[in-house]
């Protein structure tokens, strides 16, 4: 019995400080985003209250008018699809790019591995804004990549195109900067599996092709979930590469919301796209693991 | 013809040679064993055959032909390897469909095929379970079937029963003769337990440091094994050194140390005056208190004490000292229920054997 109520002692002290931190820190800011989002706007920003009279000009109590008005006006809608469209072509990008790189660190000797995970993520050590302002650079219209494209179309009779300030910026930034969180958790899983699986495959009649199919390919499913998630999500709520790459007509999602807060200054619409964003990526999830799992069910079947 | 013909396979690491200059030819429908210790190279003849691995030297032929040059996917030849490899994330089902479902086998025969496999492995019932929900004598049977469902010409199988307990060890070696003998389908197996390799070959090829040391038939070997490494590894032996004195077709004599004359089988080909050992095993040596009584003609005795002896149950092994200290086992069976002795520590006894049995060896 002591043993037991030491093991409990010894749970609550290790599992205490971080649940108390999240429901400080995450829990309690979601609930008040949540109250936020049924909130009228204060005349000078912020939240105008919630009981009792505003300053003059100012609605008070609680509203659907948020919700209603996003609804209303295609243009958010829009904004929506486009910011998913971004992020799931920038997480396909990373994947076919990522996929290769970490089969090929995963079949390295071993002695190897290390140093190249470690080139894998040597970009985070300089600054996040130094970096996209260098992409910047690079994209700019008279530096060499821009000037030989524009070359090469010309050769063709075809107009001049723009790299920097447009969605192709974007993408190329958003593909930049995740890279690496869709190698390593890809890499963590390709390395794990037993090499006796490829010898027994192929000693069972599968080509090269056929033992990337059958064999690599499912077992690194869980791998490229939780790289595509990794990937994913943050280039859903990412504003500072657009800001930076996009031109004006590539706002999404995270520079919207990002300008409710900062510039419009309407806190509860704000508030508002950012649920709505939280929810649309969790019915995604939750459409992503009933399809997983269905796979699961057929194969076995 | 045989079915694989191996010639004169040589396989490097470096300095090291790891299968040196190994002949040898398996039969059709033959069930046949390489036995060795650990590190012998068995492995490594094993994925050479495969093909996962190429003879620096020599060459391995199949039905006549070379197999060089063809990858392991297009050689008929499927292993069991020891770690079993199923694959995790298939079903029991698609495992054993795996082989036919890369061969191309239409749907309505891969099915057909695939319970027939499960079948003769006693494994029906479990067919939607993944790998990881069998035990290990079950995903053993899932790594059979899988490799004979598409009928190789010759399965491999490298220490298939390795990691299963001693038990079920003996089940599945006498369902593997049974299977063997049903599919008819040659069989390469590799083992370092010389029991396992008794139990189940037609043949074994006995390996040591990378080359064969003797290729027989298991009772062959047990009993005129050719060499001291021979028999040394194959059951236990007792060895006494020994000069040749008399070489006749009919019997030969030998002077052995701390016995004196002794009468074994005729070895012509062995001159006079050779010096060597000569190995006799302890079930053949009789024991008995004071003198053996003379059943049959037991030719070779000799006088001991009882030094030690070690009762495993259905046998006791008792130790002997001779008069000059040379050591001889010699082995009684239990039939006695609950008693673990016939002698006590110190007890003179008589050891007998016939001049049928031993073997001397010069190398
Ligand atoms: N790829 C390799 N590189 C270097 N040496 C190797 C390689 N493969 C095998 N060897 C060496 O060759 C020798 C024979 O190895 P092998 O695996 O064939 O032994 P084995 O008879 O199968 O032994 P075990 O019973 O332990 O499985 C060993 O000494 C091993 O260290
Ligand atoms: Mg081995």
């Amino acid at each position: 019995m002591p043993k037991r109520s030491a093991e409990r002692t010894t749970r609550w002290l290790v599992s205490g400080p971080p649940t108390l931190f999240m429901l400080l820190f995450f829990l309690a800011p979601s609930l008040i985003m949540v109250l936020a989002s049924f909130r009228y706007p204060g005349t000078f920003g912020g939240l105008a209250p919630m009981f009792g009279a505003g300053r003059p000009g100012e609605d008070t109590g609680l509203t659907l008018e948020n919700y209603r008005f996003f609804l209303s006006d295609f243009i958010y809608v829009e904004i929506f699809i486009k910011s998913f469209a971004v992020a799931l072509l920038s997480t396909l990008i990373c994947l076919l790019m990522a996929y290769p790189l970490a089969l090929l660190i995963a079949r390295s000797p071993k002695g190897r591995r290390d140093l190249m995970v470690l080139l894998v993520i040597l970009p985070f050590a300089s600054n996040f804004l130094i970096r996209v302002y260098a992409l910047m650079i690079l994209l700019g219209p008279q530096q060499a990549l821009a000037t030989s494209l524009n070359g090469a179309l010309a050769l063709f009779g075809l107009g001049r195109v723009n790299l920097l300030f447009s969605s192709f910026a974007v993408v190329v930034g958003m593909v930049y900067v995740h890279l690496p969180f869709m190698v390593l958790p890809l890499y963590t899983n390709l390395e794990k599996h037993d090499p006796a699986l490829l010898d027994a495959a192929q000693d069972l009649g599968a080509n090269g092709w056929q033992r990337f199919w059958r064999v690599t390919f499912p077992l690194s499913l869980p791998g490229i979930f939780s790289g595509s998630a990794l990937v994913f999500i943050p280039v859903l709520g990412m504003f500072a590469i657009p800001d930076l790459l996009g031109g004006t007509r590539d706002i999404l999602i995270g520079n919207l919301i990002k300008d409710q807060f900062l510039g419009t200054r309407d806190w509860p619409f704000g508030s508002m796209l950012s649920i709505m964003l939280t929810v649309v990526v969790l019915g995604f999830a939750a459409i992503a693991a009933r399809l997983s799992r269905r796979d699961g069910a057929r194969e076995e079947a | 013809m045989a079915l694989l013909e191996i010639r004169n396979v040589v396989r490097r690491f470096g300095d090291f040679t790891a299968v040196d200059g190994v002949s040898l030819e398996v039969a059709s429908g033959e069930f046949f064993t390489l036995l060795g210790p650990s590190g012998c190279g068995k492995t490594t003849l094993l994925r050479m055959i495969a093909g996962f691995d190429d003879p620096d030297q020599g060459d391995l032929l199949l039905d006549g032909k070379s197999l060089r040059d063809i990858p392991p996917e297009q050689r008929p030849i499927h292993t069991v390897f020891q770690s079993y490899a199923l694959f995790p994330h298939l079903s029991v089902v698609e495992n054993v469909a795996f082989p036919l479902r890369m061969a191309k086998v239409a749907p309505a025969e891969i099915q057909r095929r695939v319970q027939e496999a499960l079948a003769s492995v006693h494994l029906s019932e479990k067919q939607r379970h993944l790998p990881h929900e069998l035990s290990g004598g079950q995903k053993q049977r899932v790594a059979l079937a899988r490799g004979l469902v598409n009928r190789p010409r010759l399965l491999l199988l490298d220490e298939p029963l390795g990691a299963l307990d001693a038990k079920l060890r003996e089940e599945m070696q006498v369902e593997l003769i049974n299977l063997q003998k049903n599919v008819g389908i040659t069989f390469v197996f590799v083992t370092h337990s010389q029991a396992e390799a008794l139990a189940l070959s037609h043949r074994i090829a006995v390996m040591n440091q990378g080359k064969v040391e003797q290729l027989d038939e298991p009772s062959r070997l047990y009993g005129f094994p050719r060499n001291r490494f021979v028999a040394d590894f194959i059951g236990k032996i007792n060895m006494l050194a020994a000069t040749v004195v008399a070489s006749g077709s009919d019997h030969l004599e030998l002077d052995v140390a701390g016995v004196g004359r002794v009468l074994g089988p005729p070895q012509p080909a062995m001159p006079v005056g050779t010096r060597g050992q000569f190995a006799v095993r302890p079930e053949q040596v009789r024991i008995g208190a004071g003198s053996v009584d003379s059943a049959g003609p037991l030719s070779n005795r000799v006088k001991g004490r009882i030094l030690d002896f070690l009762y495993v149950g259905d046998v006791t092994t008792y130790l002997v000292e001779l008069e000059n200290g040379t050591r001889l086992e010699a082995l009684l069976p239990n039939s006695a229920p609950g008693r673990a002795k016939f002698f006590e520590t110190g007890d003179p006894v008589e050891l007998a054997w016939s001049a049928e049995v031993g073997v001397f060896l010069d190398a």
